[in-house]
């Protein structure tokens, strides 16, 4: 698995590769491009010069064998504010390849089981967080990219995440973080500080 | 884990789950559904208060008022297709499923003609009575709606996702979609005062029909393209 990129606007000359079971860590200050770098990885925004490769094909010619593989955690949470979190997640079962089999023990493992039959949008921005967290762990996907992963989250839900991320990343997954915070995990991370 | 355990789930699938979806968004907010049918009521049930109650009169301008008025109420619900998934986010998770974009445009379109388009129909024999038209021309009117509201929430999709990322682009979605919609309008209009003059309305309906089926093939393709460069 290896993902290249070299890229003008924000940043140029970057290039790097993702392994199985690695973590990249994109650090910088507030604007320095650490969405656009997250958003260009996904192909939701097209790159001035380079590409991304998925198993050393470029996504450019095979964007549904990748999308399958991509989670998407941005800073809007993407779900329906008039809909309970199981319709939101039965949504998510339809779009890519994602069970609800495993639901119960998901919600319960993110502190939301008690929350299921209430609009989402009358949840806190830190339990919406959580909900975006359940996305990720119904889904088949290998690749986890997660823009500020930690926003509004409490000191157990911070935790929570750095264990789910090492879960994802020993059963074979990878991960792309925009943060910037340091990250206490114990496997090898990658670095990328954007200026 | 290697890349055959990932199973996208099917085409109808996806289709079925963002219809499903809308369809039940649109349940939990009934007013934005009621608010174009309400508008369309409105228009076509003063236009005969205002022009005068002469039978003869009303038979004239009826067919012309119903369409303009279903167009317009079709163009009031459109800025808001696909502006609310733009806003919180599920826009960028639905450009990124696996699934085709041009099958989950279609699959908004649906839902937008199941929630807009299809009461219109529905109530369009009520606004009909209050023109004085035949009562063997209500099924023609309904006809040319059905058609024509269909195209006009495809082609909708296409300007709705052209101006998804401006700010205020409802006079723009306007003067985008009103050139395509035009077709729709004057052979609609047309088709029905054909109709009240007891002449043959088949034509008419065909041009519809094939009108319609242009915007099922190609506006999903179109939308799905603009909504990319709209999220960008």
């Amino acid at each position: 698995m290896s993902l290249l990129r070299g890229e003008r606007c924000l940043f140029e000359g970057l290039n790097f590769a993702l392994s199985a079971g690695e973590l990249l860590l994109v650090q910088g200050a507030n604007g320095s491009g650490k969405t656009c770098l997250l958003r260009s990885i996904a192909g939701l925004t097209g790159l001035e010069t380079g590409y991304i490769s998925w198993q050393g094909v470029p996504t450019e010619r095979d964007r549904q064998s990748f999308s399958a593989e991509v989670v998407w955690m941005a800073h809007r949470v993407g779900f329906k504010g008039d809909l309970t979190l199981i319709e939101n997640l039965r949504f998510e079962t339809g779009l890519r390849s994602a069970t609800l089999a495993g639901i119960d023990k998901v919600l319960e493992r993110l502190g939301i089981s008690r929350l299921v039959d209430l609009p989402l949008r009358y949840l806190s921005a830190g339990q919406q967080r959580r909900v975006a967290l359940a996305r990720m762990l119904i889904s088949d996907a290998r690749l986890w990219l997660m823009d500020e992963p930690f926003t509004n989250l409490d000191a157990a839900g911070q935790s929570l995440v750095v264990d789910l991320i090492s879960e994802h990343l020993a059963k074979g997954g990878a991960c792309v973080i925009a943060a910037h915070k340091e990250l206490e995990i114990s496997v090898p991370v990658q670095r990328i500080q954007l200026q | 884990m290697n890349s055959d355990e990932a199973k996208i789930p099917g085409l109808w699938h996806g289709l079925r789950a963002i219809v499903r979806r809308d369809l039940l968004l649109a349940w939990k907010r009934p007013g934005d559904v009621l608010n174009p049918l309400f508008f369309f009521a409105m228009v076509s049930a003063l236009f005969p208060l205002a022009v005068g109650p002469s039978a003869e009169q009303l038979a004239i301008s009826g067919p012309g008022v119903l369409w303009v008025a279903a167009l317009l109420a079709a163009l009031l619900s459109l800025n808001s297709l696909f502006l609310s998934d733009y806003e919180d986010g599920s826009l960028d998770q639905i450009i990124l499923s696996p699934q085709p974009l041009p099958l989950l445009a279609l699959g908004k379109s649906v839902s937008h003609w199941l929630v807009s388009g299809l009461p219109l129909v529905v109530v369009s024999p009520l606004v009909a009575m209050t023109f004085r038209m035949p009562v063997e021309t209500v099924g023609v009117l309904m006809v040319t709606l059905v058609f024509g509201t269909i195209s006009l929430s495809l082609l909708g999709s296409i300007g709705a996702a052209l101006t998804v990322g401006l700010n205020r682009g409802n006079a723009l979605l306007s003067l985008l979609i009103l050139p395509l919609a035009m077709p729709v309008l004057i052979f609609g209009a047309r088709t029905v005062s054909l109709a009240v003059a007891d002449d043959a309305v088949a034509a008419g309906i065909y041009f519809l029909a094939a009108y319609c089926m242009l915007a099922v093939t190609f506006a999903p393709f179109a939308a799905a393209a603009a909504l990319k460069i709209s999220n960008e």
